[in-house]
């Protein structure tokens, strides 16, 4: 079970997302970031993967989704705090992160 | 080789199974007190296997998906993931890194990468209109 808590300030949103990220996981959490992406149209968006405790490359097609998804509307997207097992998944995709 | 020991799982390819086959995994490999990474790699492996057959094999319908997981002498896990659902025409294409039939803007097409990076071994048989089988193969190197 993922969650996803939304933290936005000015130009900018956090998803501080949480749980285990899997191909049934990521199609509820991209509806619910899209619609605060479109609803706030920050500048950037920040995915701070430090709650997450499982991901498998079904994490890295929400990222590169979401990415395309800012990046038509102007904006941009990184990525923090992946832990160890989420790193790993990232240095595969070539994702990069803070 | 011997077989220590076996189990085998059948369930219907709907999304919210991915979850349960990762932990009904990690349940049966309790016996082999595995490190956590090791233990999230297989996880991972199945986790992308699993995916496959919901996204890929069944992709109009939910049909089942079989998961074999047999543990060998030497700390040797070969986890067996089948569907009886469209089959894969090209093996080596959909083998390919960032190729996916699925939806592109929303699938890293790493499927496949990921179950090679994160075993020893990977199998895949299919026949078109008949289903698609793959085999994972992993040592476990016992603990220091």
């Amino acid at each position: 079970m993922a969650k996803v808590c939304f933290v936005p300030g000015s130009g900018t949103l956090a998803a501080y997302l949480s749980g285990e990220i899997d191909h049934h996981a990521a199609q509820s959490l991209r509806c619910e970031i899209d619609a605060q992406i479109d609803a706030r149209l920050p500048e950037l968006l920040t995915l701070d993967f430090s709650g997450v405790t499982f991901m498998d490359s079904s994490g890295v097609g929400l990222i590169l989704g979401r990415s395309r998804h800012i990046a038509a509307l102007g904006g941009r997207l990184t990525v923090q705090n992946p832990p160890a097992a989420v790193r790993r998944m990232l240095d595969l995709a070539r994702v990069t992160y803070a | 080789m011997k077989m220590q020991n076996q189990v085998k799982i059948t369930f219907a390819s709907r999304s919210v199974n991915e979850g349960f086959a990762r932990a009904a995994l990690a349940a049966f490999l309790v016996q082999l007190d595995p490190t956590v990474p090791q233990l999230a790699d297989l996880k991972t492996a199945v986790s992308e296997a699993v995916t496959n057959c919901i996204v890929h094999a069944y992709p109009d319908a939910i049909g089942p998906v079989t998961m074999t997981a047999a543990l060998y002498e030497g700390g040797i896990v070969r986890i067996t993931i089948s569907d009886r659902g469209v089959g894969i025409p090209d093996i080596a294409k959909a083998m390919e890194p960032m190729y996916t039939t699925g939806d592109p803007s929303e699938r890293a097409g790493l499927g496949f990468a990921v179950m090679q990076s994160f075993m020893d071994k990977v199998r895949v048989s299919s026949t078109p209109g008949r289903g698609t089988r793959v085999t994972l193969t992993k040592r476990l190197e016992a603990r220091d």
